[in-house]
């Protein structure tokens, strides 16, 4: 009975099975976009499927890329703009924001963080409607900038940054330095800025991931293919072309290769910023 | 409102609620040498944007609710006739059954996988413990839309492979995941766990965490076999998280709306997968009723107040209960 390890210590076998199944679950569907969009559909319907990547993807790849009225590329590039801007300012505008809510004593803070905190449970899809008449106004409808704009700031951004501040500076450190005579711009950019430098990275990367991966938005505003991002350009694959999943699987796949090429260098810190920002107890 | 009327009307109201609050806010967090004026100037381009294009859309949204509102035509005030109408429409209690159900297919079978995981995850003797937590979050970079069009050759009716593992397991049934009620809920379900399974897990794993260890080490000396340890130390533990995960859920579950789109535009043949979402939508950009789209929007949002009362209320009397 007496062993070395604790007995609530001892890891089982079958955690270890449980854990490889649910790694090949969620590998398993872009293998598969992967293997459909390499074979014919003749060897993806036949039974059973072809399990193993067959040699057409450059191929498919190709025909995605210059697929009718898609604009494959464009829709590429599209995406990355639109995510690199709404990361850089929510960056921005979060940290600025949340320094002075977690920092700077000023009249109405504490019922600006209430305020702020209480409309994040507000489902989004409650003002979508005048925020689409609003950017028509605007005429911002069927351009990128119709998309950036309206996601320039966010209430959880603002939220997490201000959690971010609070935990990891200390005031005794800004006090030091005010007394040394910086200004408040002077401190923020010279001691705030580069101590939140990795959780600015990580608050960035949910937001260039959100954004490239956004739906609902984009289809209500875009007209033209030519200013699809890439997840409505994959949509048009689909329509015109019948049920060729080699197709619109190889969209599915070049749309999401980059993400995973990103993920093999930041997942780690995406999980801890997920973990991070978990409720603790 | 009566408390942004009563700092209008100056300091006439002695014991107001908003005068505690200010009382509280002499115990002030931040770095008192600094001059907190400037702290207007920083929230200042947060708080206006914030203000044009996420609070002024949700208030106007409630205004454009009591009109009869098309883009191309006028507008009419027609009071609360919205949400009487809306309250008749036969598509509405059938968006709220499915994505009711789709919820509930979602939100359960992934709570106990992600909390069965995190269980795994906190023990510390386990190998490759980093590796684990990141390849949980993969799936949940991954777009809505990749998703639908992969899950939905997955689950095809003739040739996709979902079928065929029941097929080769004796069950030759041929389900149609698109065109049966039930099966294309779990179809649309299923994509909705794929995706959230992991972070939910590392959420729970978060709070595991905080648990001390010697909680589990005074349990086990005490006899506790695995299962009461779960069930009486890291459960009550967990109560405010899985408020958390279940609220997240709910607003997330109503939001459903790219999956059942793609599979189908209008919500299937006999609208089996209509969501809430899917008819705001159709409602505001494809029949231009902006006014009843609006209405739905409202019905929504009361919906997840509702829910996330009652999760709130519901969680802390089992972790009550648990304690005990």
């Amino acid at each position: 009975m007496k062993t070395k390890t604790p007995r609530w210590r001892k890891t089982s076998p079958l955690s270890y099975f449980l854990l490889a199944t649910i790694t090949f679950l969620s590998i398993f569907p872009f293998y598969w976009m992967f293997v459909v969009s390499s074979n014919t559909n003749a060897e993806i319907s036949k039974s059973p499927p072809s399990l193993i990547p067959g040699g057409r993807f450059l191929i498919v790849a190709k025909k995605v890329m210059s697929a009718e009225g898609v604009f494959f590329s464009n829709a590429l590039l599209n995406t990355f703009i639109v995510g690199i801007a709404i990361a850089l300012a929510q960056v921005m505008f979060s940290a600025v924001a949340g320094f002075a809510f977690a920092k700077l004593n000023f009249r109405g803070r504490k019922s600006f963080i209430l305020f702020v905190v209480g409309t994040m449970m507000l489902p989004s899809q409650l003002g979508i409607i005048p925020l689409f008449m609003l950017v028509k106004n605007l005429r911002l409808i069927d351009s990128l900038l119709g998309l950036i704009v309206p996601a320039l700031v966010t209430a959880f951004g603002v939220f997490w940054m201000r959690q971010i501040i609070d935990a990891q500076i200390p005031n005794e450190l800004l006090e030091a330095a005010s007394i040394d005579g910086a200004s408040v711009p002077r401190i923020f950019i010279s001691i705030v800025l580069p101590i939140i430098r990795q959780s600015s990275f990580v608050l960035g990367l949910f937001a260039f991931l959100a954004a490239w991966n956004d739906y609902l938005w984009p289809t209500i505003i875009l007209q033209s293919p030519r200013h699809f991002t890439l997840q409505v350009a994959l949509t048009q694959l689909k329509p015109m072309y019948g049920l060729d999943y080699a197709l619109q699987m190889g969209g599915a796949f070049l749309a999401t290769a980059p993400l995973l090429i990103l993920f093999i260098f930041v997942g780690r810190r995406l999980v801890s910023g997920v973990m991070d920002g978990a409720v603790k107890g | 409102m009566t408390q942004l009327q009563d700092v209008k009307g100056g300091t006439r109201a002695p014991l107001t609620p908003w005068k505690k609050k200010k009382k509280k806010e002499e115990v002030f967090p931040g770095v008192r040498s600094l001059n907190g004026r400037w702290g207007h100037l920083f929230v200042a381009p947060f708080m206006i944007m914030f203000l044009i294009f996420g609070l002024a859309p949700v208030i106007y949204s409630v205004y454009i609710s009591f009109f009869r509102w098309d883009p191309l035509g006028g507008s009419e005030f027609s009071g609360l006739r919205n949400f009487s109408l809306l309250l008749a429409d036969s598509d509405f209690w059938l968006a709220i059954r499915n994505t009711f159900s789709i919820w509930a297919l979602s939100t359960f079978p992934q709570m106990l996988m992600a909390i069965g995981l995190a269980v795994i995850l906190r023990n510390t003797r386990l190998k490759g413990k980093s590796f684990w937590r990141t390849i949980l979050l993969v799936p949940n970079i991954t777009s809505v839309i990749a998703i639908t069009i992969v899950f939905g050759q997955l689950f095809g009716r003739d040739f996709g492979i979902i079928n065929g593992i029941l097929d080769f397991f004796g069950l030759n049934r041929h389900i149609d995941f698109i065109e049966g009620v039930i099966p294309s809920h779990i179809a649309i379900a299923t994509m909705i766990t794929w995706r959230w399974v992991g972070y939910n897990t590392l959420i729970f794993l978060a709070s595991m965490l905080a648990i001390p260890d010697e909680l589990f080490e005074s349990a086990s000396v005490d006899g506790a076999t695995k299962w009461q340890q779960f069930r009486f130390v890291t459960l009550p533990q967990l109560k405010n998280t899985i408020t958390f995960v279940l609220i997240v859920g709910t607003i997330g579950g109503l939001q459903v709306f790219a999956e059942p789109q793609q599979l189908a535009a209008d919500g299937g043949s006999s609208k089996q997968f209509l969501t809430l979402t899917l008819f705001l939508y159709n409602q505001a950009f494809v029949n231009n009723k902006y006014g009843y789209a609006a209405a739905i929007g409202i019905m929504i949002t009361f919906i997840v107040l509702i829910i996330s009362t009652i999760n709130f209320f519901i969680t802390r009397k089992i972790s009550n209960d648990g304690t005990r």
